[in-house]
């Protein structure tokens, strides 16, 4: 009788890209829901028309890259980039925003660089720095985080804010939208404020503005699970974190009027979807254990250092793209000691 | 006793209940009989008989000619067939030379069989392993190394402690838990044998604790005085804690040197069916010419283990196993995650045949297309040797052949943890296979290389020194000719000897031209 004959493992396989992209997919949703929640059904509908260019510069790629489209598709990691990418984005923004930061992330950042798996820069960043550089202003209108109960938007009327760029008539951007908490926090420093006196405030929370601390706890969980599920390992969100609270810690116990507490730095703007989301991606990221430690510090620290002294209020996102020119670099000089050799081999 | 972690390996879903609830099986002889020349790592045996000899049980009809290699005996009697090129069980799918005995039914023994030992205690080393070597022992953990040679440690290298490996730790392999259970009086003999021709102070019988029946067979036939040297292990099923490396690791917390062997930590390490049939050959005399098979998977209708002749097609295997399943596709030798897919089942049984794993489709489906690595370090996170699998991975793929050897790749076990997990499913150990055999076959290339070069050479320097000395003596001659003619180019020489023949000519006065140039050496 004869067989096929293929290679080991011969076993039904455990993992599959498509998987892996689908658990951060799903790891998203509390986080995301949380938003719609504080900021407004504009979070949702970002979400879903930036995956769906996201999807179709997608397969424009592939097809012109004459590449399977559906497997290509299948990965989910397209959705997984203009899903990331929505979230950055301020709710209200107009759809040419959406449409120019995903074209950057999927074509220029992911297909011009080979592709999944060759990108060494995380697309869903690019986009999001290529359109905060073009558009500052549709970048900085945040809703007020007061959430759908007493939202002002209905659904349609996001839909009509999204497409036009102008909000329904009788509205005033003024009166819709608040500085984020970054935002204010820097804004009140450099008024001569001091730390204090922002988040006494009435729209801080415990350690953060309102909605940014509710919507940071539930991308927290997802974080969690994603680890729980093994999707991703420890050491890039925790080295992040850490490095971001203790870099904040130093300088907020030398002068706590001068400098936000570690709390608000972790609960503020991008840092724990940046530290479980963003910096994670695999492929831009460091690989081996130690690597991924320094990467994630090195983030942490970055972020930390351009928010307070830079020139950008969220800095999650330059720190990452600058990480990510450090990876190959670190997965060089951080290569575990091999079983059995005495010394570490590095090159 | 406390015992260590080694770096990644994976939980599978261990599979070995399939076939262990059925008891084991000792199959029939088969009609006809193909035994592979090489069954061992090693040189091939050199065949003793040919077509139309009748052999006897036990007889051997391969020679081993070389160190590394061992005898190959007739499983039982019959007249050989011929001798001649088969398929054989080996990932390259390849045929090699067997000699084909047809049974004749009787299984009549040799008549100068090997004489049992019961005293073998009195034995000495070098006679122990000479038997050993006679029976044609190699090990039986699936590597095939030959034992006696693994039992001939290096001058200096004192081997104090023997570990045991009953771990068989991959998924559906139930050969060696199924012998520690119905042979444990057979494997401690072996055990002990080894013990004392190795003069070892103490010996680890290390089985995963997923074998609690085997653990319990091993303990009940322990006699007082083992307990005291013979310490029975459970340690936790995790694959590839079978791997020689790895087991060390767990046992004593100690790594063997990457380009060494267990002995440079005084430890040597045999598997149960092979200290089973060093038993066998020292106590009865008997060469190894069968072997306990698992036959099981989804594919197969009752899985189960049998005891074969080498040499038996793996049908008759199959056969004893309840036939096929319906859909089964794929007939694996080996486990799932090291062995290789034989395309046809007429290969036969061979030393190191532990496993026939029979899988349908469903079992094991096609994996999706073939995507880019994603980096996601999944491979890096499960490999025991502790490598970076995809970097190997694109070393392999850029055929940077100095950087995938300083990223460790001959540090590789080939274990498959890595292609495993990969979510992209590249098969990451067929391009380590590759970039090795790629390795060794350059390295090859240049060590011929090197020699056509060291023999160019060596002809051009004897050619130019041959050209020299004919030159020098061609000079020397014209010299005499010419009296004292210098040493420089043919037509130089000519034409200066000529000249100062003519100078000589004409001055008449015998004046010594030589003077005026070089001195002739
Ligand atoms: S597991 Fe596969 S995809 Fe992931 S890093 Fe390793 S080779 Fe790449
Ligand atoms: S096959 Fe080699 S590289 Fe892959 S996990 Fe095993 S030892 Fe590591």
């Amino acid at each position: 009788m004869r067989f096929e004959t293929r290679t080991s493992p011969h076993l039904i396989p455990s993992h599959s890209v498509g998987g892996v992209m689908r658990q951060v997919l799903y790891a998203l949703v509390p986080g995301t829901l949380a938003m719609t929640w504080f900021f407004g059904w504009g979070v949702l509908v970002n979400v879903m028309l930036a995956v769906l260019f996201a999807v179709g510069f997608e397969a424009l790629m592939v097809a012109l890259r004459r590449r399977p489209v559906g497997a290509t598709l299948a990965d989910s990691s397209a959705i997984l980039a203009g899903w990331l990418f929505a979230l950055a984005i301020p709710p209200l923004a107009p759809f040419w925003v959406l449409l120019t930061g995903t074209a950057f992330a999927i074509v220029v950042a992911k297909h011009l660089y080979g592709g999944l798996g060759y990108n060494p820069f995380n697309p869903a960043m690019v986009g999001y720095v290529v359109v905060l550089v073009s558009f500052p202003r549709e970048i900085s209108l945040w809703p007020a985080p007061e959430g759908l109960l007493h939202g002002s938007l209905t659904l349609l009327q996001t839909l009509q804010t999204s497409l036009t760029g102008r909000l329904p008539d009788g509205m005033e951007w003024d009166a819709i939208t608040r500085a984020s908490p970054l935002d204010l926090m820097r804004d009140g420093l450099v008024a001569g404020q001091t730390v204090g006196e922002v988040t006494r405030s009435p729209v801080f929370g415990s350690f953060s503005e309102t909605g940014w601390e509710w919507t940071g706890n539930l991308f927290l969980l997802g974080g969690l699970w994603l680890l729980y599920r093994r999707v991703i390992t420890w050491h890039i969100p925790a080295a992040m974190v850490l490095t971001l609270a203790t870099t904040a810690g130093v300088f907020w116990v030398i002068d706590p009027d001068q400098f936000a507490s570690p709390a608000f730095h972790v609960f503020s703007g991008a840092a724990i979807i940046g530290a479980f989301f963003i910096a994670t991606d695999p492929v831009s990221a460091a690989t081996t254990p130690l690597g991924r430690i320094l990467y994630g510090a090195g983030i942490g620290l970055l972020t930390y250092v351009i928010r307070t002294w830079g020139g950008y209020p969220d800095a999650v996102a330059f720190a990452v793209l600058l990480m990510n020119m450090v990876a190959p670099t670190l997965d060089h000089y951080t290569r575990p000691r091999i079983f059995g050799h005495s010394r570490d081999r590095h090159g | 006793m406390h015992l260590h972690r080694f770096h990644g390996g994976l939980k599978l879903p261990d599979h070995k209940t399939e076939s262990t609830v059925r008891p084991l099986l000792a199959l029939d002889i088969p009609q006809v009989l193909f035994l592979p020349l090489s069954q061992h790592i090693g040189e091939p045996a050199e065949p003793l008989v040919g077509p139309g000899d009748t052999v006897l049980k036990g007889q051997r009809i391969g020679h081993a000619n070389d160190y590394i290699a061992a005898h190959l005996h007739a499983p039982t009697s019959g007249r050989v067939r011929e001798i001649a090129e088969y398929p054989v069980p080996h990932p390259s799918g390849l045929t090699a030379p067997c000699i084909v005995i047809e049974a004749d039914g009787d299984d009549r023994w040799h008549d100068d069989r090997l004489r049992g030992w019961p005293d073998w205690h009195e034995r000495d080393a070098r006679s122990l392993r000479e038997r050993i070597r006679d029976a044609g022992i190699v090990g039986l953990g699936g590597a095939a190394f030959p034992t006696a040679v693994k039992l001939n440690p290096r001058p200096g290298k004192a081997i104090h402690t023997l570990v045991v490996n009953g771990a068989e730790c991959e998924p559906y392999i139930s050969c060696d838990d199924t012998l520690m259970r119905e042979r444990p009086k057979s494997v401690l003999a072996g055990v002990r044998i080894v013990a004392h021709l190795l003069g070892v102070e103490r010996v680890l019988f290390a089985v995963e604790d997923n074998k609690p029946e085997a653990l319990r067979a091993l303990r009940d036939a322990l006699s007082s005085h083992d307990r005291s040297r013979i310490q029975l292990v459970g340690i936790p099923s995790i694959y590839p804690t079978g791997g020689e490396r790895q087991l060390i690791r767990v046992l004593t917390g100690r790594e063997v040197p990457s380009a060494g062997l267990p002995a440079d930590l005084g430890i040597v390490c045999h598997n149960p069916g092979t200290l089973k049939a060093v038993a066998d050959a020292v106590l009865d005399g008997h060469p190894l010419i069968s072997r306990i098979v698992t036959v099981t998977g989804p594919g197969v209708r009752e899985p189960r283990n049998v005891e074969a002749l080498i040499g038996t097609p793996f049908a008759d295997l199959v056969a004893a196993a309840g036939g096929y399943a319906p859909e089964v596709n794929r007939l694996v030798m080996g486990g799932p995650m090291m062995g290789f897919a034989v395309g046809d089942d007429a290969v036969p049984v061979i030393k190191g045949t532990n496993c026939l794993l029979a899988t349908r489709p469903q079992d094991t489906p096609e994996p999706g297309p073939l995507m880019p690595c994603i980096r996601c370090g999944e491979c890096t996170r499960v490999c025991p040797a502790n490598l970076l699998p995809q970097q190997l991975y694109w070393f392999a793929k850029s055929k940077n052949f100095d950087a995938i050897q300083d990223y460790g790749l001959f540090d590789c076990i080939e274990c498959g943890c890595c292609a495993r997990v990969c979510p992209s499913n590249i098969p990451l150990v067929q391009y380590y296979r590759f970039a090795k055999n790629e390795i060794w076959a350059r390295e090859k290339e240049r060590q011929k290389a090197d020699l056509a070069r060291e023999r160019f050479e060596f002809r051009q320097l004897r050619q130019q020194r041959e050209e020299q000395e004919k030159a020098e003596r061609l000079a020397r001659k014209k010299a005499a000719v010419a009296k004292q003619a210098p040493e420089g180019e043919k037509k130089a020489a000519i034409d200066a000897a000529l000249e100062r023949a003519r100078a000589k000519k004409a001055a008449q006065t015998g004046e010594n031209p030589a003077d005026n140039g070089r001195p002739d050496t």
